[in-house]
């Protein structure tokens, strides 16, 4: 019988408790992902015991109480704590989110913090983004014309034609979608996976950019669009509210009609 | 010690420090003009703290009404209690119109009216004719133009293939014995490697500091870092003591809710359901400028009209605005509300309170982004191989107070005109001098000195300490008193970041340590502001002293300079204000009495 052994790194270990401070009488379990790239140890899951009395009331809270006052090695991204920048987005509680947007008391039982899944992971919650922001600039996300636009007033633009950008244009980057789409994580270096082809949708659907032909060329190809089987765990955990899955169909469409 | 850390040379003609508006549309601009550009980052560039700009960019395109760049000018001036530099706010109004045409061009997806043009809303301070009519100037995509605004700058760069040093932590200025600029070294978290970039100029665009204060609206990551950085290399920040506290963050979480909320229509009530603003700016109301609106709120809550069980806050109407304006103009605040404060828009208000928002005082520019100092009686000397654009620039077109929506302006305008006189004053790919190892020796011994740090003070505690100090004693009104107190305890924290500790030694991803280098830089800013506060005795705009309530033109009509040394001492001097404008196409806005 063929032996398989799991690459290095892949198997998670025992890791420490943080005890709770004595009095603390509304206290929450955090199970939180370390990995440690110095040590070169393998990962471990550390225990933090959270008093939820002396705690902002979403994840980003606990996590950096944890960091400020209990073990300040914890190394995770964050900025705006607000939902905009994506900054802080990770595996909570099973399913991938923004840690600033997500509330602890949404989290039934002991709060589990992961890293975005699949990706290479550089140190504890912080993930190696490099090839989803490579992805990214790989559809060429930026607006393309043949027309030159008017010298010294803005290209006009209906509303009608404006709202067609709504729920495509808030995309964060916060690479929840891509990294809770198995179809992704089967092949991610050939499908180009939710996040990007949301934005390549964005600019198709732009009627001011003058490039779908272009882009849609480029995008028939049957890893980099067709690898979507309609999964829609996209869908499900974008903290923006968007539709990847959605933005895919209307490619696909767009590439059937241009058929006929 | 320093030796033991391999240091990895690059050589541009220029580095631009930070990837927010500012620092992007600097970095695009040079790249377009051919020079060897590369744009150093400690966060992707789409996470910079632009992105979490709300309501707009004001420009006269007139799109909506009557407009014009004068009109602009006056209120900017006007909104900055005439501290700002005259001939810098002409040319950012002149220029305006055709940035944000530009923007529209480069794919930002504008908000639309009926006629397809931009869609255009009213803000605070923001009027026609010289102060008599309400303007329709800020641009917006919705209530998500900073995010817009920095996506599409980030496409632009990607397009134009523009370099970028991501996740890499800007340590210090290189700066030679004659105090010219030659470099910036920083440090790689994802490899751990220190790097030395050297350039024939290096921009500061690395923002304000408003994590200097416990309740801000700025990002965790709105550290100071150039304004710190100046400081130690001895450049002075400039007018420091003001600080914008923004009338409606959200009471608790402190997230923006912006202006545009009540350029919709939105109002203000106290206890009482009193439209109190109408008292203390009869006419613009709510849409008074933002060191107006905080100071009525303040004083609601202070006189026992502040609503909630404390009675410390105040409540931001927007339910009688109907779900269809609130999904089409302002979705993104609808969520925040809805997530930070537990309300629906549509049926409650939102329970706001003045929060710390901006930055007006930072690095001395000129219109050009050049830094400029105080060097042998001249005012205007400037610091060859430097310059700083956006909220860590004080050019100074915001004074005393910025107008909302004059600060996404700013990034675009100075970005840009920084990136224009590099390209005038230097070739693509002028060969390099020799730069001394002492200068990196120094910054060395510093990472080495703070990494090993092992004092009995964590990080987190001094943060927390600092911004205790800030909050309480150097807020919205200010007296004597309160600011002396906030020195000396500032100093106290000041002085225990000697005993810091470190907990976290490893080089790939040290957050422990980025973090307490970007205390070190919070500590500096936070320094120079309570000594500028004391210093200046007088009110203007966001300098609100209750010991001296009014404006003094005839004593304080200036800039106030500030230097500080290793040991944290501040030495303050003065550069004037330029009253004259750029062209003679229009007269400097005399100093008059400022109401709303």
């Amino acid at each position: 019988m063929a032996q398989f052994t799991l690459p290095k790194n892949s198997k998670i270990g025992k890791g420490k408790h943080h005890a709770a401070p004595e009095g603390a009488k509304n206290v929450k379990r955090f199970k939180v992902y370390r990995y440690d790239p110095d040590s070169g140890e393998r990962p471990r899951t550390d225990t933090y015991d959270v008093d939820l009395d002396k705690c902002g009331p979403m994840v980003l809270d606990a996590l950096l109480k944890i960091k400020n006052e209990m073990d300040a090695t914890l190394t995770l991204r964050r900025s705006c704590r607000e939902g905009v920048c994506g900054s802080c987005a990770m595996n909570i509680d099973g399913g991938n989110g923004l840690a600033c947007t997500t509330a602890i008391e949404d989290c039934k039982g002991e709060v589990k913090v992961y890293p975005l899944p699949h990706m290479p992971v550089i140190k504890d919650l912080v993930p190696d983004l490099d090839r989803f922001y490579a992805q990214y600039a790989s559809i060429e996300p930026w607006i393309k014309t043949q027309t030159p636009p008017p010298a010294d007033r803005e290209q006009l633009q209906s509303p009608e034609d404006r709202e067609k950008l709504n729920g495509l244009y808030e995309c964060i980057l916060c690479a929840c979608c891509s990294t809770a789409c198995p179809s992704y994580w089967w092949n991610p270096d050939r499908y180009l996976g939710p996040a990007a082809l949301l934005q390549a949708y964005r600019w198709i659907a732009d009627t001011r950019d003058e490039a779908t032909g272009e882009r849609l060329d480029s995008l028939e190809d049957p890893f980099k669009l067709y690898r979507c089987h309609t999964i829609m765990n996209c869908a499900n955990v974008c903290p923006k509210s968007l539709n990847p899955a959605k933005a895919i169909g209307e490619i696909k469409r767009a590439l059937s009609d241009r058929r006929i | 010690m320093a030796k033991a850390y391999e240091v990895i040379d690059h050589r541009y003609d220029v580095v631009v420090v930070g990837a927010g508006g500012a620092g992007l549309r600097a970095t695009l601009g040079l790249a377009e003009k051919g020079l060897k550009t590369a744009c150093v980052t400690k966060v992707f560039p789409t996470r910079s703290h632009t992105v979490a700009a709300q309501g707009g960019i004001a420009a006269s395109l007139g799109n909506m009404g009557e407009d014009h760049w004068a009109w602009h000018m006056y209120d900017t001036v006007k909104g900055g209690d005439y501290l700002s530099d005259q001939d810098a706010v002409e040319y950012m109004c002149r220029e305006a119109p055709q940035a944000v045409i530009e923007l529209e061009h480069w794919g930002v997806p504008f908000s639309r009216t009926e006629a397809g043009r931009i869609y255009q809303r009213p803000f605070g301070g923001m009027t026609t004719n010289f102060g008599e009519g309400t303007a329709q100037r800020t641009c917006a995509a919705a209530d998500r133009t900073g995010h817009a605004m920095l996506h599409a700058l980030y496409q632009q760069s990607l397009k134009h293939n523009a370099e970028f040093f991501i996740e890499y932590f800007a340590l210090d200025l290189i700066m030679d014995d004659d105090g010219a600029c030659r470099g910036v070294m920083a440090w790689d978290l994802t490899t751990g490697t220190l790097h030395r970039f050297q350039a024939h100029m290096v921009i500061l665009a690395t923002g304000g500091y408003g994590r200097a204060y416990f309740s801000c609206t700025s990002a965790h990551t709105c550290t100071g870092d150039g304004n710190a950085m100046a400081l130690r290399a001895g450049i002075p920040l400039q007018d420091m003591e003001f600080v914008q506290f923004h009338p409606t963050g959200i009471y608790g979480a402190g997230c923006l809710i912006t202006e545009g909320a009540r350029g919709e229509g939105g109002y203000l009530t106290n206890s009482d359901g009193d439209r109190f603003m109408e008292r203390y700016a009869p006419n613009a109301k709510d849409l008074a400028s933002r060191d107006v609106v905080s100071r009525a709120e303040t004083m609601e809550i202070r006189e026992g009209r502040g609503v909630g069980e404390h009675k410390d806050h105040i409540f931001l109407h927007l339910e009688h605005l109907g779900p269809e304006v609130l999904h089409e103009r302002l979705p993104g605040i609808s969520e925040t509300a809805r997530i930070f404060a537990g309300v629906d828009v549509t049926r409650e208000p939102i329970p706001v309170l003045p929060t710390v928002h901006y930055n007006m005082g930072g690095i001395p520019t000129n219109f050009q982004g050049e830094v400029v100092t105080l060097k042998d009686g001249d005012p205007d000397s400037v610091v060859p191989g430097l310059m700083a654009v956006g909220e860590a620039a004080c050019v100074s077109v915001h004074g005393g107070n910025r107008l909302g929506s004059n600060s996404l302006l700013d990034l675009v305008i100075f970005g840009r005109s920084a990136a224009y006189r590099c390209a005038e004053i230097m070739k693509p790919n002028t060969p390099h001098g020799k730069l001394s190892d002492s200068s990196k020796e120094k910054i060395l011994d510093r990472f080495d000195k703070v990494r090993h740090a092992n004092g009995q003070n964590p990080t987190a505690e001094i943060r927390a300490s600092m911004q205790k100090v800030m909050q309480e004693d150097v807020a919205v009104f200010r007296t004597a008193e309160t600011l002396e107190e906030g020195r000396k305890r500032l100093r106290r924290v000041f002085e225990s970041f000697e005993n810091v500790h470190v907990s976290d030694r490893s080089l790939i991803w040290n957050s422990d340590l980025a973090e307490t280098f970007e205390l070190d830089n919070l500590l500096a800013n936070a320094t120079v502001t309570v000594s500028s506060a004391i210093n200046r005795e007088e009110s203007r705009g966001a300098h609100a002293r209750e010991d001296f309530p009014d404006r003094d033109d005839e004593n304080w009509m200036k800039h106030t300079l500030s230097w500080m040394d290793e040991g944290g001492r501040v030495t303050l001097d003065y550069r004037p204000v330029h009253s004259y404008t750029m062209s003679d196409e229009i007269e400097p806005f005399p100093p008059k009495k400022r109401v709303y």
